[in-house]
Protein backbone atom coordinates (compact mmCIF):
# COMPACT_ATOMS: atom_id res chain seq x y z
CA UNK A 1 0.00 0.00 0.00
CA UNK A 2 2.80 2.36 0.48
CA UNK A 3 3.80 1.60 -2.90
CA UNK A 4 0.37 2.80 -4.08
CA UNK A 5 1.14 6.13 -2.52
CA UNK A 6 4.75 6.55 -3.88
CA UNK A 7 2.95 6.11 -7.31
CA UNK A 8 -0.44 8.11 -6.84
CA UNK A 9 1.18 11.06 -8.97
CA UNK A 10 1.94 8.01 -11.71
CA UNK A 11 -1.46 6.80 -11.49
CA UNK A 12 -3.34 9.69 -12.10
CA UNK A 13 -0.83 10.82 -15.28
CA UNK A 14 -1.70 7.66 -16.67
CA UNK A 15 -5.37 8.09 -16.30
CA UNK A 16 -4.97 11.27 -18.17
CA UNK A 17 -2.84 9.50 -20.66
CA UNK A 18 -5.68 6.85 -21.87
CA UNK A 19 -8.26 9.53 -21.77
CA UNK A 20 -6.53 11.66 -23.66
CA UNK A 21 -4.80 9.29 -26.34
CA UNK A 22 -8.63 7.66 -26.53
CA UNK A 23 -10.21 10.61 -27.09
CA UNK A 24 -7.88 12.02 -29.70
CA UNK A 25 -8.31 8.74 -31.37
CA UNK A 26 -11.92 8.82 -31.41
CA UNK A 27 -11.93 12.09 -32.76
CA UNK A 28 -9.50 11.32 -36.02
CA UNK A 29 -10.27 7.80 -36.54
CA UNK A 30 -14.24 8.55 -35.91
CA UNK A 31 -14.23 11.28 -38.52
CA UNK A 32 -12.28 9.09 -41.03
CA UNK A 33 -14.11 5.74 -39.70
CA UNK A 34 -17.85 8.00 -40.52
CA UNK A 35 -16.28 8.99 -44.18
CA UNK A 36 -14.56 5.47 -44.55
CA UNK A 37 -18.22 4.12 -43.35
CA UNK A 38 -20.37 6.50 -45.55
CA UNK A 39 -18.62 6.26 -48.37
CA UNK A 40 -18.53 1.64 -48.51
CA UNK A 41 -22.38 2.09 -47.66
CA UNK A 42 -23.09 4.74 -50.96
CA UNK A 43 -20.85 2.92 -53.29
CA UNK A 44 -22.69 -0.31 -52.90
CA UNK A 45 -25.26 -1.38 -55.82
CA UNK A 46 -28.15 0.64 -56.28
CA UNK A 47 -26.36 2.57 -53.48
CA UNK A 48 -26.48 6.51 -53.69
CA UNK A 49 -23.40 6.62 -55.73
CA UNK A 50 -23.33 3.01 -56.83
CA UNK A 51 -19.67 2.14 -58.19
CA UNK A 52 -18.89 -1.25 -58.41
CA UNK A 53 -14.52 -0.59 -58.69
CA UNK A 54 -14.33 2.20 -56.14
CA UNK A 55 -16.81 -0.28 -53.59
CA UNK A 56 -14.48 -3.35 -54.11
CA UNK A 57 -10.99 -1.24 -53.70
CA UNK A 58 -12.29 -0.02 -50.87
CA UNK A 59 -13.51 -3.19 -49.47
CA UNK A 60 -10.76 -4.66 -49.97
CA UNK A 61 -8.65 -2.84 -47.85
CA UNK A 62 -10.81 -2.15 -44.69
CA UNK A 63 -10.33 -6.26 -45.20
CA UNK A 64 -6.74 -5.84 -44.98
CA UNK A 65 -6.36 -3.79 -42.03
CA UNK A 66 -8.72 -4.73 -39.57
CA UNK A 67 -7.87 -8.19 -39.14
CA UNK A 68 -4.11 -7.58 -38.50
CA UNK A 69 -3.56 -8.09 -34.77
CA UNK A 70 -3.25 -4.60 -33.13
CA UNK A 71 0.14 -5.42 -31.60
CA UNK A 72 1.83 -6.23 -34.78
CA UNK A 73 -0.06 -3.23 -36.75
CA UNK A 74 2.07 -0.57 -34.42
CA UNK A 75 4.94 -2.11 -35.67
CA UNK A 76 3.97 -2.74 -39.17
CA UNK A 77 2.55 1.06 -39.37
CA UNK A 78 6.04 2.48 -37.21
CA UNK A 79 7.46 3.50 -40.73
CA UNK A 80 4.45 5.19 -41.75
CA UNK A 81 3.79 7.04 -38.48
CA UNK A 82 7.49 8.26 -38.71
CA UNK A 83 6.48 9.65 -42.03
CA UNK A 84 3.21 11.39 -41.05
CA UNK A 85 3.93 12.67 -37.50
CA UNK A 86 7.33 12.64 -37.46
CA UNK A 87 7.86 9.77 -34.76
CA UNK A 88 7.97 6.24 -34.81
CA UNK A 89 6.97 5.76 -30.59
CA UNK A 90 5.75 7.58 -27.93
CA UNK A 91 1.61 9.06 -27.47
CA UNK A 92 1.99 10.44 -30.77
CA UNK A 93 2.84 7.49 -32.97
CA UNK A 94 0.03 5.01 -30.68
CA UNK A 95 -2.40 7.85 -31.50
CA UNK A 96 -1.84 7.59 -35.25
CA UNK A 97 -1.79 3.86 -34.94
CA UNK A 98 -4.40 3.60 -32.89
CA UNK A 99 -6.59 6.12 -35.48
CA UNK A 100 -5.65 3.91 -38.39
CA UNK A 101 -7.05 0.34 -36.88
CA UNK A 102 -9.87 2.31 -35.63
CA UNK A 103 -11.11 4.36 -38.71
CA UNK A 104 -11.09 0.80 -40.57
CA UNK A 105 -13.12 -0.66 -37.42
CA UNK A 106 -15.64 2.27 -37.28
CA UNK A 107 -16.38 2.08 -40.98
CA UNK A 108 -18.26 -1.02 -41.03
CA UNK A 109 -19.79 -0.39 -37.69
CA UNK A 110 -20.88 2.94 -39.57
CA UNK A 111 -21.87 0.94 -42.28
CA UNK A 112 -24.07 -1.12 -40.77
CA UNK A 113 -25.96 1.18 -39.15
CA UNK A 114 -26.36 2.91 -42.69
CA UNK A 115 -27.67 -0.36 -43.94
CA UNK A 116 -30.31 -0.24 -41.42
CA UNK A 117 -31.73 3.29 -42.14
CA UNK A 118 -35.10 2.51 -44.70
CA UNK A 119 -34.29 3.17 -48.08
CA UNK A 120 -37.55 4.70 -48.12
CA UNK A 121 -36.48 8.09 -46.70
CA UNK A 122 -33.67 8.08 -48.99
CA UNK A 123 -36.68 7.74 -51.88
CA UNK A 124 -38.47 10.64 -50.34
CA UNK A 125 -35.61 12.98 -50.09
CA UNK A 126 -34.71 11.88 -53.77
CA UNK A 127 -38.62 12.87 -54.58
CA UNK A 128 -38.18 16.40 -53.17
CA UNK A 129 -35.56 17.57 -55.06
CA UNK A 130 -32.23 16.81 -52.55
CA UNK A 131 -28.92 16.35 -53.98
CA UNK A 132 -26.55 13.54 -52.70
CA UNK A 133 -24.47 15.15 -50.05
CA UNK A 134 -27.78 16.95 -48.82
CA UNK A 135 -28.75 13.13 -48.32
CA UNK A 136 -26.11 11.99 -46.65
CA UNK A 137 -25.35 14.76 -43.89
CA UNK A 138 -29.41 15.57 -43.27
CA UNK A 139 -30.93 11.83 -44.05
CA UNK A 140 -28.53 8.93 -43.49
CA UNK A 141 -26.96 10.27 -40.82
CA UNK A 142 -29.28 11.63 -38.56
CA UNK A 143 -31.79 8.63 -39.04
CA UNK A 144 -28.94 6.73 -38.16
CA UNK A 145 -27.41 8.36 -35.25
CA UNK A 146 -28.85 6.54 -32.32
CA UNK A 147 -27.20 3.36 -33.33
CA UNK A 148 -24.10 5.50 -34.21
CA UNK A 149 -24.05 6.62 -30.85
CA UNK A 150 -23.93 2.95 -29.70
CA UNK A 151 -21.30 1.97 -32.30
CA UNK A 152 -19.58 4.70 -30.84
CA UNK A 153 -19.55 3.91 -27.59
CA UNK A 154 -18.35 0.66 -28.43
CA UNK A 155 -15.50 1.71 -29.89
CA UNK A 156 -14.56 3.97 -27.23
CA UNK A 157 -14.61 1.09 -24.93
CA UNK A 158 -12.68 -1.06 -27.52
CA UNK A 159 -9.86 1.54 -27.90
CA UNK A 160 -9.42 1.87 -24.16
CA UNK A 161 -8.79 -1.88 -24.48
CA UNK A 162 -6.31 -1.38 -27.10
CA UNK A 163 -4.61 1.61 -26.15
CA UNK A 164 -3.42 -0.71 -22.83
CA UNK A 165 -0.74 -2.07 -25.76
CA UNK A 166 0.81 1.25 -26.01
CA UNK A 167 3.92 0.15 -23.58
CA UNK A 168 5.42 -1.42 -26.63
CA UNK A 169 6.46 1.73 -28.39
CA UNK A 170 7.14 3.67 -25.28
CA UNK A 171 3.64 5.33 -25.26
CA UNK A 172 2.16 6.02 -21.60
CA UNK A 173 -1.11 5.39 -20.15
CA UNK A 174 -3.06 2.78 -17.80
CA UNK A 175 -1.99 -0.13 -19.90
CA UNK A 176 1.76 0.77 -19.72
CA UNK A 177 1.03 1.88 -15.91
CA UNK A 178 0.12 -1.77 -14.76
CA UNK A 179 2.71 -3.53 -16.92
CA UNK A 180 5.64 -1.66 -15.32
CA UNK A 181 4.61 -0.68 -12.14
CA UNK A 182 2.31 -3.72 -10.99
CA UNK A 183 3.14 -6.81 -13.20
CA UNK A 184 7.24 -6.29 -13.37
CA UNK A 185 7.51 -5.38 -10.45
CA UNK A 186 5.60 -8.40 -9.21
CA UNK A 187 3.15 -6.07 -7.62
CA UNK A 188 -0.59 -7.09 -8.16
CA UNK A 189 -2.05 -4.32 -5.72
CA UNK A 190 -0.70 -2.05 -8.37
CA UNK A 191 -1.73 -3.71 -11.09
CA UNK A 192 -5.40 -4.14 -10.03
CA UNK A 193 -5.69 -0.77 -9.41
CA UNK A 194 -5.09 0.17 -12.70
CA UNK A 195 -7.83 -2.85 -13.84
CA UNK A 196 -10.20 -0.78 -11.75
CA UNK A 197 -9.37 2.38 -13.03
CA UNK A 198 -10.24 1.22 -16.73
CA UNK A 199 -13.26 -0.64 -15.60
CA UNK A 200 -14.62 2.69 -13.76
CA UNK A 201 -13.79 4.29 -17.38
CA UNK A 202 -15.28 2.20 -19.15
CA UNK A 203 -18.65 2.05 -17.27
CA UNK A 204 -18.55 6.09 -17.23
CA UNK A 205 -18.47 5.79 -21.11
CA UNK A 206 -21.44 2.89 -21.64
CA UNK A 207 -23.42 4.67 -19.14
CA UNK A 208 -23.53 8.43 -21.03
CA UNK A 209 -23.47 6.61 -24.61
CA UNK A 210 -26.76 4.29 -23.50
CA UNK A 211 -27.98 8.08 -22.36
CA UNK A 212 -27.28 9.80 -25.58
CA UNK A 213 -28.13 6.84 -27.07
CA UNK A 214 -31.83 6.51 -25.80
CA UNK A 215 -32.20 10.24 -26.04
CA UNK A 216 -31.73 10.64 -29.87
CA UNK A 217 -34.15 7.32 -29.92
CA UNK A 218 -36.46 8.78 -27.65
CA UNK A 219 -37.07 5.98 -25.43
CA UNK B 1 -53.74 20.86 -71.90
CA UNK B 2 -51.23 17.64 -70.63
CA UNK B 3 -49.59 17.84 -67.49
CA UNK B 4 -47.26 14.97 -68.06
CA UNK B 5 -46.95 12.89 -71.21
CA UNK B 6 -45.21 9.48 -71.12
CA UNK B 7 -44.69 8.59 -75.16
CA UNK B 8 -44.06 5.22 -76.02
CA UNK B 9 -41.95 4.56 -72.62
CA UNK B 10 -40.31 1.03 -71.85
CA UNK B 11 -37.79 0.48 -68.67
CA UNK B 12 -36.06 -2.95 -68.65
CA UNK B 13 -33.95 -3.58 -65.57
CA UNK B 14 -30.75 -5.04 -65.88
CA UNK B 15 -30.54 -8.47 -64.16
CA UNK B 16 -29.36 -8.50 -60.62
CA UNK B 17 -27.33 -11.70 -60.68
CA UNK B 18 -25.48 -13.32 -63.28
CA UNK B 19 -27.27 -15.41 -65.76
CA UNK B 20 -31.17 -13.66 -64.89
CA UNK B 21 -32.54 -12.53 -67.50
CA UNK B 22 -33.49 -8.45 -67.66
CA UNK B 23 -36.80 -7.81 -66.66
CA UNK B 24 -39.42 -5.08 -68.45
CA UNK B 25 -41.29 -3.42 -66.07
CA UNK B 26 -42.80 -1.14 -68.40
CA UNK B 27 -43.48 -2.27 -71.99
CA UNK B 28 -43.99 0.94 -74.49
CA UNK B 29 -47.00 2.68 -72.42
CA UNK B 30 -48.04 5.91 -73.69
CA UNK B 31 -49.96 8.30 -71.01
CA UNK B 32 -51.44 11.78 -70.69
CA UNK B 33 -52.53 13.21 -67.98
CA UNK B 34 -54.46 16.78 -68.24
CA UNK B 35 -54.10 19.38 -65.50
CA UNK B 36 -56.29 19.23 -62.60
CA UNK B 37 -57.19 15.56 -63.28
CA UNK B 38 -56.91 12.70 -61.03
CA UNK B 39 -55.96 9.44 -62.82
CA UNK B 40 -55.75 6.48 -61.29
CA UNK B 41 -53.11 3.75 -62.34
CA UNK B 42 -54.51 -0.03 -61.34
CA UNK B 43 -52.66 -2.78 -61.37
CA UNK B 44 -51.49 -6.40 -59.87
CA UNK B 45 -48.23 -6.04 -57.64
CA UNK B 46 -45.70 -6.24 -60.33
CA UNK B 47 -47.79 -4.53 -63.02
CA UNK B 48 -45.30 -2.02 -63.84
CA UNK B 49 -47.35 1.10 -61.93
CA UNK B 50 -44.53 1.62 -58.99
CA UNK B 51 -42.61 2.37 -62.09
CA UNK B 52 -44.57 4.24 -64.69
CA UNK B 53 -44.72 7.25 -61.04
CA UNK B 54 -40.62 6.59 -60.61
CA UNK B 55 -40.13 7.35 -64.81
CA UNK B 56 -42.27 10.73 -64.04
CA UNK B 57 -40.00 12.30 -61.57
CA UNK B 58 -36.74 11.03 -62.72
CA UNK B 59 -36.31 8.56 -59.70
CA UNK B 60 -35.84 6.06 -62.80
CA UNK B 61 -34.75 6.82 -65.94
CA UNK B 62 -36.51 5.29 -69.17
CA UNK B 63 -34.90 2.68 -71.36
CA UNK B 64 -36.45 3.80 -74.11
CA UNK B 65 -38.97 6.59 -74.63
CA UNK B 66 -40.02 10.29 -73.23
CA UNK B 67 -41.27 11.95 -70.28
CA UNK B 68 -42.61 15.14 -70.21
CA UNK B 69 -43.52 16.83 -67.27
CA UNK B 70 -45.14 20.40 -67.28
CA UNK B 71 -43.86 21.11 -70.63
CA UNK B 72 -40.64 20.06 -70.06
CA UNK B 73 -38.67 16.70 -71.47
CA UNK B 74 -36.95 15.48 -68.55
CA UNK B 75 -35.78 12.32 -70.32
CA UNK B 76 -32.06 12.95 -70.33
CA UNK B 77 -31.91 15.86 -68.38
CA UNK B 78 -28.51 16.05 -65.99
CA UNK B 79 -29.53 14.94 -62.24
CA UNK B 80 -28.87 18.61 -61.55
CA UNK B 81 -31.53 20.03 -63.45
CA UNK B 82 -33.91 16.99 -62.42
CA UNK B 83 -33.77 18.18 -59.09
CA UNK B 84 -34.68 21.37 -59.67
CA UNK B 85 -37.95 19.86 -61.86
CA UNK B 86 -38.78 17.33 -58.29
CA UNK B 87 -39.53 20.47 -56.65
CA UNK B 88 -42.64 21.12 -58.60
CA UNK B 89 -43.58 17.22 -58.21
CA UNK B 90 -44.63 15.93 -54.79
CA UNK B 91 -44.90 12.17 -54.50
CA UNK B 92 -46.35 10.67 -50.66
CA UNK B 93 -46.08 6.52 -50.36
CA UNK B 94 -47.21 3.36 -49.10
CA UNK B 95 -45.26 2.96 -45.66
CA UNK B 96 -45.33 7.63 -45.27
CA UNK B 97 -41.31 7.44 -45.70
CA UNK B 98 -41.34 10.31 -43.22
CA UNK B 99 -37.82 11.30 -41.29
CA UNK B 100 -38.12 9.53 -38.04
CA UNK B 101 -35.20 11.63 -36.68
CA UNK B 102 -37.37 14.90 -37.31
CA UNK B 103 -40.64 16.44 -36.10
CA UNK B 104 -43.89 16.71 -38.07
CA UNK B 105 -42.66 20.59 -38.13
CA UNK B 106 -39.01 19.79 -39.60
CA UNK B 107 -40.54 16.56 -41.88
CA UNK B 108 -42.65 19.88 -43.35
CA UNK B 109 -39.70 21.93 -43.49
CA UNK B 110 -37.29 19.76 -44.97
CA UNK B 111 -38.36 20.41 -48.41
CA UNK B 112 -38.98 24.35 -48.01
CA UNK B 113 -34.75 24.24 -47.58
CA UNK B 114 -34.05 21.77 -50.18
CA UNK B 115 -36.17 24.54 -52.24
CA UNK B 116 -34.13 27.48 -50.81
CA UNK B 117 -37.19 29.01 -49.28
CA UNK B 118 -35.81 31.92 -47.11
CA UNK B 119 -36.06 30.54 -43.31
CA UNK B 120 -38.00 34.02 -42.67
CA UNK B 121 -40.71 32.19 -44.52
CA UNK B 122 -40.66 28.57 -43.63
CA UNK B 123 -43.18 29.62 -40.21
CA UNK B 124 -46.02 30.24 -42.18
CA UNK B 125 -45.82 28.18 -44.75
CA UNK B 126 -45.66 25.06 -42.87
CA UNK B 127 -48.40 26.46 -40.26
CA UNK B 128 -50.46 26.95 -43.54
CA UNK B 129 -49.96 23.39 -44.73
CA UNK B 130 -50.35 21.39 -41.37
CA UNK B 131 -53.81 23.52 -40.98
CA UNK B 132 -54.62 22.42 -44.64
CA UNK B 133 -54.59 18.75 -43.38
CA UNK B 134 -55.55 19.43 -40.04
CA UNK B 135 -52.74 18.59 -38.09
CA UNK B 136 -51.46 22.00 -36.75
CA UNK B 137 -52.05 20.48 -33.32
CA UNK B 138 -49.08 17.93 -34.21
CA UNK B 139 -46.75 20.07 -34.89
CA UNK B 140 -44.20 19.04 -32.43
CA UNK B 141 -45.00 15.75 -32.32
CA UNK B 142 -42.51 12.96 -34.28
CA UNK B 143 -43.72 10.08 -36.45
CA UNK B 144 -43.66 7.66 -34.25
CA UNK B 145 -45.61 9.41 -31.98
CA UNK B 146 -48.91 9.20 -34.66
CA UNK B 147 -51.38 6.95 -36.23
CA UNK B 148 -51.15 5.99 -39.63
CA UNK B 149 -53.63 8.23 -41.11
CA UNK B 150 -51.96 11.05 -39.47
CA UNK B 151 -48.65 10.18 -41.01
CA UNK B 152 -50.12 9.96 -44.41
CA UNK B 153 -51.38 13.88 -43.90
CA UNK B 154 -48.01 14.87 -42.53
CA UNK B 155 -46.67 13.19 -45.60
CA UNK B 156 -48.98 15.15 -47.98
CA UNK B 157 -47.98 18.78 -46.38
CA UNK B 158 -44.65 17.25 -46.94
CA UNK B 159 -45.19 16.68 -50.80
CA UNK B 160 -47.50 19.83 -50.87
CA UNK B 161 -45.09 22.08 -49.41
CA UNK B 162 -42.86 23.32 -52.50
CA UNK B 163 -46.62 24.27 -54.24
CA UNK B 164 -46.30 21.20 -56.87
CA UNK B 165 -48.43 21.23 -60.28
CA UNK B 166 -48.37 17.40 -60.17
CA UNK B 167 -48.64 15.51 -56.72
CA UNK B 168 -47.83 10.94 -57.22
CA UNK B 169 -49.54 8.63 -54.49
CA UNK B 170 -47.89 5.59 -54.82
CA UNK B 171 -50.01 2.99 -53.06
CA UNK B 172 -50.89 6.19 -50.43
CA UNK B 173 -53.40 4.21 -48.52
CA UNK B 174 -52.53 0.74 -49.18
CA UNK B 175 -50.89 0.37 -45.33
CA UNK B 176 -54.46 2.35 -43.52
CA UNK B 177 -57.89 0.71 -42.38
CA UNK B 178 -61.12 1.65 -44.53
CA UNK B 179 -61.83 4.51 -42.82
CA UNK B 180 -58.97 6.86 -42.63
CA UNK B 181 -58.30 5.54 -46.59
CA UNK B 182 -61.45 7.13 -46.51
CA UNK B 183 -60.18 10.38 -45.21
CA UNK B 184 -56.91 10.38 -47.07
CA UNK B 185 -58.93 9.86 -50.48
CA UNK B 186 -61.08 12.96 -49.13
CA UNK B 187 -58.25 14.69 -48.41
CA UNK B 188 -56.47 14.15 -51.56
CA UNK B 189 -59.52 15.39 -53.19
CA UNK B 190 -59.42 18.62 -51.44
CA UNK B 191 -55.81 18.80 -52.65
CA UNK B 192 -56.94 18.41 -56.21
CA UNK B 193 -59.92 20.75 -55.65
CA UNK B 194 -58.95 23.89 -53.82
CA UNK B 195 -55.30 23.35 -55.05
CA UNK B 196 -56.12 22.58 -58.57
CA UNK B 197 -53.24 20.49 -58.02
CA UNK B 198 -53.08 16.97 -60.65
CA UNK B 199 -52.61 13.98 -59.28
CA UNK B 200 -51.41 10.12 -60.40
CA UNK B 201 -53.05 7.75 -57.64
CA UNK B 202 -51.15 4.52 -57.70
CA UNK B 203 -53.15 1.38 -56.29
CA UNK B 204 -54.27 -2.24 -56.85
CA UNK B 205 -57.71 -1.61 -54.60
CA UNK B 206 -60.41 -0.38 -57.47
CA UNK B 207 -62.15 1.30 -54.06
CA UNK B 208 -59.56 3.90 -54.19
CA UNK B 209 -59.81 4.64 -57.92
CA UNK B 210 -63.52 3.88 -57.71
CA UNK B 211 -63.82 6.84 -55.04
CA UNK B 212 -61.52 9.78 -56.41
CA UNK B 213 -60.28 8.70 -60.22
CA UNK B 214 -61.84 10.82 -62.87
CA UNK B 215 -59.33 8.88 -65.33
CA UNK B 216 -58.29 4.63 -64.73
CA UNK B 217 -55.54 3.40 -66.40
CA UNK B 218 -55.39 -0.19 -66.11
CA UNK B 219 -52.05 -1.86 -65.91
CA UNK B 220 -50.94 -5.70 -66.79
CA UNK B 221 -47.21 -6.79 -67.20
CA UNK B 222 -45.71 -3.72 -67.94
CA UNK B 223 -48.63 -2.69 -70.78
CA UNK B 224 -51.28 -0.34 -70.54
CA UNK B 225 -54.65 -2.64 -71.55
CA UNK B 226 -57.46 -0.24 -70.55
CA UNK B 227 -57.37 3.90 -70.48
CA UNK B 228 -60.78 5.77 -70.26
CA UNK B 229 -62.95 8.16 -68.08
CA UNK B 230 -63.75 6.48 -64.35
CA UNK B 231 -67.05 6.29 -65.69
CA UNK B 232 -66.71 4.22 -68.90
CA UNK B 233 -63.97 2.11 -67.44
CA UNK B 234 -66.35 1.13 -64.50
CA UNK B 235 -69.16 0.28 -65.85
CA UNK B 236 -68.36 -0.89 -69.27
CA UNK B 237 -64.72 -2.70 -68.44
CA UNK B 238 -63.69 -4.03 -72.43
CA UNK B 239 -60.15 -5.95 -70.71
CA UNK B 240 -60.63 -9.47 -68.46
CA UNK B 241 -58.31 -7.85 -66.30
CA UNK B 242 -60.67 -4.81 -66.14
CA UNK B 243 -63.59 -6.53 -65.62
CA UNK B 244 -62.08 -8.97 -62.77
CA UNK B 245 -61.01 -5.70 -61.32
CA UNK B 246 -64.31 -4.14 -61.37
CA UNK B 247 -66.17 -7.13 -59.88
CA UNK B 248 -63.77 -6.33 -56.67
CA UNK B 249 -66.23 -3.16 -55.93
CA UNK B 250 -69.53 -4.13 -57.91
CA UNK B 251 -71.05 -7.52 -58.22
CA UNK B 252 -71.95 -8.56 -61.80
CA UNK B 253 -74.54 -11.15 -63.44
CA UNK B 254 -74.34 -13.80 -60.79
CA UNK B 255 -72.13 -17.49 -62.51
CA UNK B 256 -71.08 -20.35 -60.66
CA UNK B 257 -71.45 -20.78 -56.93
CA UNK B 258 -73.33 -17.63 -56.38
CA UNK B 259 -75.75 -18.64 -59.27
CA UNK B 260 -75.93 -22.31 -57.65
CA UNK B 261 -76.99 -20.88 -54.26
CA UNK B 262 -79.04 -18.55 -55.77
CA UNK B 263 -80.99 -21.15 -57.56
CA UNK B 264 -81.40 -23.19 -54.77
CA UNK B 265 -82.93 -20.78 -52.40
CA UNK B 266 -85.21 -19.11 -54.82
CA UNK B 267 -87.78 -19.90 -56.87
CA UNK B 268 -88.88 -18.82 -60.14
CA UNK B 269 -87.02 -17.04 -62.48
CA UNK B 270 -84.15 -15.24 -61.60
CA UNK B 271 -82.87 -12.34 -64.41
CA UNK B 272 -80.06 -9.49 -64.21
CA UNK B 273 -80.96 -5.96 -65.06
CA UNK B 274 -77.83 -4.11 -65.95
CA UNK B 275 -77.52 -0.37 -65.88
CA UNK B 276 -74.76 0.86 -67.97
CA UNK B 277 -75.35 4.24 -69.38
CA UNK B 278 -75.60 6.35 -66.08
CA UNK B 279 -79.16 6.01 -65.50
CA UNK B 280 -80.63 4.68 -62.15
CA UNK B 281 -83.94 2.07 -62.10
CA UNK B 282 -86.52 4.05 -61.23
CA UNK B 283 -89.46 2.91 -59.25
CA UNK B 284 -91.12 2.66 -62.60
CA UNK B 285 -89.15 -0.57 -63.21
CA UNK B 286 -90.60 -1.97 -59.68
CA UNK B 287 -94.38 -0.68 -61.03
CA UNK B 288 -93.80 -2.55 -64.28
CA UNK B 289 -93.36 -5.78 -62.47
CA UNK B 290 -96.41 -4.91 -59.99
CA UNK B 291 -99.11 -3.88 -62.72
CA UNK B 292 -97.98 -7.41 -64.85
CA UNK B 293 -98.88 -9.48 -61.58
CA UNK B 294 -95.63 -10.29 -61.45
CA UNK B 295 -94.04 -11.40 -57.56
CA UNK B 296 -90.41 -10.09 -57.46
CA UNK B 297 -87.47 -9.97 -54.63
CA UNK B 298 -84.12 -8.25 -54.99
CA UNK B 299 -81.82 -11.45 -54.53
CA UNK B 300 -78.37 -10.16 -56.08
CA UNK B 301 -76.16 -7.66 -56.58
CA UNK B 302 -76.13 -3.90 -56.42
CA UNK B 303 -75.37 -0.07 -57.55
CA UNK B 304 -72.51 1.69 -57.60
CA UNK B 305 -71.77 5.98 -57.78
CA UNK B 306 -68.51 6.61 -59.81
CA UNK B 307 -68.59 10.27 -59.90
CA UNK B 308 -72.22 11.08 -59.87
CA UNK B 309 -73.09 8.82 -61.78
CA UNK B 310 -74.65 5.19 -61.41
CA UNK B 311 -73.96 2.15 -62.79
CA UNK B 312 -74.22 -1.76 -61.63
CA UNK B 313 -76.23 -5.29 -62.04
CA UNK B 314 -79.63 -5.46 -60.28
CA UNK B 315 -80.88 -9.28 -60.25
CA UNK B 316 -84.21 -10.24 -59.28
CA UNK B 317 -86.25 -13.37 -58.41
CA UNK B 318 -89.71 -13.36 -60.60
CA UNK B 319 -92.43 -15.39 -60.07
CA UNK B 320 -96.12 -15.84 -61.34
CA UNK B 321 -97.80 -16.91 -64.39
CA UNK B 322 -95.68 -18.05 -67.30
CA UNK B 323 -97.25 -15.61 -69.86
CA UNK B 324 -97.15 -13.08 -66.94
CA UNK B 325 -93.59 -13.04 -66.78
CA UNK B 326 -92.18 -13.28 -70.26
CA UNK B 327 -94.35 -10.05 -70.46
CA UNK B 328 -92.82 -8.36 -67.93
CA UNK B 329 -89.36 -9.10 -68.74
CA UNK B 330 -90.29 -7.97 -72.28
CA UNK B 331 -91.25 -4.73 -70.58
CA UNK B 332 -88.21 -4.39 -68.54
CA UNK B 333 -85.91 -4.57 -71.57
CA UNK B 334 -86.98 -0.92 -72.80
CA UNK B 335 -85.48 0.02 -69.77
CA UNK B 336 -82.18 -1.78 -68.53
CA UNK B 337 -80.22 -4.28 -70.64
CA UNK B 338 -81.63 -7.72 -69.11
CA UNK B 339 -80.02 -11.08 -68.91
CA UNK B 340 -82.14 -14.53 -68.26
CA UNK B 341 -79.77 -16.26 -66.16
CA UNK B 342 -81.80 -18.95 -64.64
Amino acid sequence: MDRLLELEGLFWESVVETLYIVAVTLGIGGVGGLVIGVTLYVTRKNGLLANAPVSIVLNLVVNFFRPIPFVIFIGAVQPLARWVVGVGIGNRAIIFALSLAAAFGISRIVEQNLVGVDPGVVEAARAMGAGRPRIILTVLIPEALGPLVLGYTFVFVALVDMSAIAGVIGGGGLGNFAIVYGYRQFNPVVTWVAVIAIVVIVQVAQFAGNRLARTILRR
Amino acid sequence: MAVIELSDVSKVFGPTRRGERPVTAVDGVPLRVEAGQIAGIIGHSGAGKSTVVRLVNGLEKPSSGTVTVDGTTITGLPERRLRAVRLGIGMIFQQFNLFSSRTVWGNVAYPLRVAKVPTARHRERISELLHFVGLADRAHSYPDQLSGGQKQRVGIARALATSPKVLLADEATSALDPETTRDVLALLRKVNVELGVTIVVITHEMAVVRSIADRVVVMERGRVVEDGPAFDVFSQPAHPTTQRFVRTVVDDVPTGATLESLRANHSGRIVSLSYRDGSRPGSEVFAELISAGVGFELVHGGLADVRGRSFGTLTLALSGPDAAVDHAIGRLRDRAAVTEVA
